[in-house]
């Protein structure tokens, strides 16, 4: 593989491309090389007596086209690569840390990650029992779908029971639905265990975020990746995975 | 394939003359055989249109028009966004090379007479993108948001208010504050990225047409169209398509290789393409102690400095930019290539050019005694190069003009 | 045909020997817009050892004034071969993330009120004034004890900034002569400055101290640049070949053309 004087992995990939480009355009500069009178040629110039060597001419009209069309193919790529998230962007969408262990239990509180909202609800024993026995009315119980990381795939959808944590996106069409506790939320009927309800098109999840069975969401709500810096800090965005990569050391 | 090509072609044409504007303008399009190196700058300043349109609109993307954030946008975006220097860099280079390329095509009008009839609307459309052009370059400047840029902003603006009777009212109103401040910013944005744009490439497509109405002027200066072959092509012309496109592709290339030693290279150089006072933030109470515009606009720069008066420094410098204007009509002699004229056109070019070239430096200096002297003593040349032009062209001693062209 | 040729030629060269004659006179001049005593100091940004050494200095003696708030510190890391963690331990505040750009706590209004005037970023300030005239400036401070600092400096006259390196270099007295002024009256002028009190380092590595952290700002002035001049070598390759194509296509078709 030809190695670019470029830093960054990204530029590897994205310099795949023109070698497909160029034979994309050589492809084509083949056919219409081949084809027969087009108007794109041009008026022959027939003031002087002169032997055209056409292939020749094909030859070196390919060439330069294809060698042209790659220096093209290569100008577009910075280009294309600018509307990337700029350095900024990633710096301001980093993982954010959230304080939990002042969260009353069946308290919400709620951040922000990347211009998204981030809840912490702490859920009640009471709670954590209402999330079994209502297998049938849920779309997707067991978390197939891959909606949270693979800590999170299991009946509490979190890494510690207690704490749930959830993008606060509806995963309908993006409205930001409401935390209906059990108790205060007459108007969600009388099995109500406590969970959100979306008030744009009605969709309900229970207190795990799991969604139910004939509302307009598809799947669960979504558990973004995060880990736990110490008892009372969630670093959400970031798990074991990134810290094994940055090195970076617990209580920073 | 082309079977398939060749019938989308009728569909389209039945709707469309695109086969009609491709032959008459393009494939069938006669140009004279003999153009040299002075030929290639005309489709360079259409390719440098389109880099600076295109890096204009990448820029745009990341710049911020506010007072307090446009200095800084600009490095974060050379820093932030990915290949965001090369946009920058691309941009700055390709204005100061759009000068070059455009002084460089006005030259070879005044060494082949190409503004001489029946050119002489072709001309005025190209001063006219000239002057546009400047204003374009002047506007893009205050963007950055540096001390060169809001004092040389300051200073030319405060020179609309040397006009009397309207000139403080029109300076307000040009700038729409009391002195060039967020509000000018905002609008000088609006003037560089949409208004000016939309003017020049209407401009551009004008001096096109009027260009192929009466077809091209060669080093000869004789015209093609007198001398045409039984079918109509004229003896000395050849289609544009493939020989004219094929060697401006030459022309682009030799051209992006100075372009690219430039940028990748030395992107400031040396302060004459990206000034060294401008990577310091605007700061509307220190004044540097050095105020220029950049180089393609300082030989009128260094007219209006030159004249110790302020209104008619502002005066002579707006006549030595519409003069040109008037060069058509100025020129009196029935050759139009200098390869036929006499010597006192070519001496009076030859010292116009240099005049234009030590007027184009004294404006960057610092104006000392003596170097203020000699911007006057160039100013005279400089003047005297058109409002003597009537008499030494009339009394120039010509040579015979060939029928035919004489070079390749 | 052959008339129009005799003297064609000499005329068009004239011009364009004149033309090119001033253009090069002009630019010849181009030296002179630099201010003609400063040293040339020699920095190199593809040196990274120097670089992280120049980071450090910054960091412990200019960033507690002077922030560098377009330079991010994951981009440092990255482009100084630091790991993120080396980063945060030795060059970053605690409150800092990596994804941060280089401020200071400092607010601009009291440093105002303190110093007179707040500390400039610095940024782009190797690029605003050139890396020579900031090694002269870093150099070159001196004591004046009618300035409410303490120092005084040859480069600029009655600076706010006090002498942040005096522990490295040590202190420096003025060297001063009678020289005239524009009334053609003697005055007394510093012309120099010499070392009186040394510091913590030597002459010499204090100089290549300096370098370091001149290099660095250098570095901070366009982190890109070393890319810059690696895509630009590809690019003339490229163009190179393109340019060889191109041509043979053109001189191929126009052997039609006489």
């Amino acid at each position: 593989m030809r190695r670019y004087a470029f830093p960054w992995r990204r530029d590897f990939v994205s310099f795949g491309c023109p070698s497909r480009a160029a034979l994309h355009v050589l492809f084509f500069c083949i056919i219409a090389a081949c084809g027969g009178s087009s108007p794109w040629r041009g008026v022959p110039v027939d003031h002087e007596e002169h032997e055209v060597d056409g292939k020749r001419r094909r030859f070196l009209t390919a060439a330069a086209t294809v060698v042209g069309g790659t220096g093209a193919a290569m100008a577009a790529v910075p280009f294309v690569i600018a509307l990337q998230p700029s350095e900024r962007a990633r710096a301001e969408g980093g993982p954010i840390e959230v304080e939990i262990d002042q969260i009353e239990p069946g308290q919400m509180i709620r951040a922000l990650w990347q211009g998204k909202p981030v809840w912490v609800v702490r859920r009640t024993p009471e709670g954590l029992q209402s999330l079994e026995g209502h297998d049938e009315a849920l779309r997707d119980p067991d978390s197939t779908e891959p909606n949270q990381p693979p800590y999170a795939t299991n009946r509490y959808r979190s890494i510690k029971p207690e704490y749930l944590i959830l993008i606060g996106i509806c995963t309908h069409l993006g409205c930001s639905p409401l935390y209906m506790p059990k108790g205060e939320s007459g108007e969600m009927g009388a099995g109500w265990q406590g969970g959100f309800f979306c008030p744009c098109h009605g969709s309900r999840f229970d207190l795990a975020g799991r969604v139910e069975k004939g509302v307009p969401a598809p799947s669960n709500l979504v558990v973004p990746r995060h880990r736990y810096v110490s008892e009372g800090r969630v670093l959400v965005g970031s798990d074991e995975a990134d810290a094994g990569e940055a090195g970076v050391g617990a209580g920073a | 394939m082309s079977g398939t090509l060749a019938r989308l072609g009728r569909w389209v044409d039945a709707r469309f003359p695109l086969s009609q504007l491709w032959n008459e303008h393009v494939a069938q399009y006669y140009a004279p055989k003999n153009f040299n190196f002075w030929y290639y700058f005309g489709s360079l300043a259409l390719f440098v249109l389109v880099i600076q349109l295109i890096t204009g609109i990448w820029l745009a993307m990341s710049y911020k028009p506010d007072a307090g954030l446009a200095f800084g946008s600009i490095e974060l975006m050379m820093r932030d966004v990915e290949w965001g220097w090369l946009m920058r860099y691309l941009h700055s280079t390709g204005a100061s090379a759009f000068f070059i390329v455009v002084y460089l095509h006005m030259f070879r009008a005044f060494l082949y007479g190409s503004y001489k009839k029946p050119r002489e609307l072709l001309w005025i459309i190209g001063m006219m993108i000239y002057f546009v052009l400047m204003a374009e370059a002047f506007f893009g400047y205050l963007l950055p948001w540096g001390q060169m840029s809001y004092w040389g902003a300051q200073v030319i603006i405060s020179l609309f208010g040397a006009i009397p009777v309207i000139g403080e009212d029109l300076a307000l109103w040009i700038r729409g504050d009391y002195v060039v401040s967020d509000v000018t910013l905002n609008r000088f944005y609006s003037y560089h990225v949409i208004a000016v744009p939309l003017v020049l490439i209407g401009l551009v497509w004008a001096h096109i047409m009027a260009l192929h109405e009466v077809g091209s002027n060669n080093p000869d200066g004789i015209e093609i169209k007198y001398q045409k072959d039984p079918q109509g092509r004229p003896l000395d012309g050849i289609p544009f398509h493939p020989y004219y496109t094929v060697k401006d592709v030459v022309g682009v290339v030799v051209f992006l290789i100075l372009f690219a030693l430039v940028v990748f290279f030395a992107p400031e150089l040396g302060g004459w393409f990206l000034e060294h006072d401008n990577f310091e933030p605007a700061n509307p109470i220190k004044t540097p102690e050095h105020i220029a515009p950049l180089w393609y606009l300082t030989p009128y720069y260094a007219i209006l400095r030159a004249i110790p008066d302020k209104l008619l420094g502002v005066l002579a410098m707006g006549v030595s930019i519409f003069i040109f204007f008037l060069v058509p009509w100025l020129d009196r002699s029935p050759v139009k290539s200098i390869r036929y004229r006499g010597p006192l056109y070519r001496w009076a070019l030859a010292i116009f050019a240099i005049s234009f070239v030590v007027l184009g430096y004294l404006g960057t200096q610092s104006p000392t005694a003596v170097l203020t002297w000699l911007a006057r003593i160039f100013s005279i040349t400089y003047f005297a190069f058109f409002f003597l032009m009537p008499f030494y062209t009339r009394w120039d001693k010509d040579k015979p003009v060939p029928e035919r062209v004489t070079s390749k | 045909m052959g008339q129009g040729q005799t003297g064609a030629g000499a005329g068009h060269l004239q011009v364009r020997a004149g033309a090119l004659a001033a253009a090069l006179l002009a630019f010849v001049s181009l030296g002179s817009r630099a201010t003609p005593s400063l040293p040339e100091v020699e920095v190199d940004v593809h040196d990274k050892a120097s670089l992280q050494r120049g980071a450090r200095l910054f960091v412990n003696y200019c960033l507690s004034c002077h922030s560098a708030t377009y330079m991010r510190f994951s981009r440092l890391a990255r482009d100084l071969d630091i790991p993120e963690a080396v980063a945060k331990q030795n060059l970053m505040f605690v409150s800092d993330k990596i994804g941060d750009t280089m401020q200071v706590s400092m607010n601009p209004r009291e440093a105002e009120t303190w110093f007179g005037v707040a500390p400039p970023d610095l940024s782009v300030l190797a690029r605003a004034r050139g890396v020579d005239w900031v090694y002269a400036f870093l150099t070159s401070f001196y004591r004046d004890p009618s300035r409410p600092n303490g120092v005084n400096n040859l480069m600029l006259r009655n600076t706010a900034m006090p002498h942040v390196l005096w522990e490295l270099q040590g202190w420096q007295e003025p060297v001063i002569e009678q020289k005239p002024d524009e009334a053609g009256q003697p005055v007394e002028t510093v012309v120099g400055v010499e070392l009186a009190e040394p510091g913590v380092l030597g002459a010499e590595e204090f100089k290549a101290a300096v370098r370091d952290l001149v290099g660095f700002l250098a570095y901070v002035s366009e982190p890109a640049k070393p890319l810059r001049q690696r895509v630009g070598f590809w690019v003339l390759w490229y163009l190179a070949v393109f340019l060889a194509v191109a041509y043979l296509l053109k001189r191929e078709y126009w052997r039609d053309v006489h």
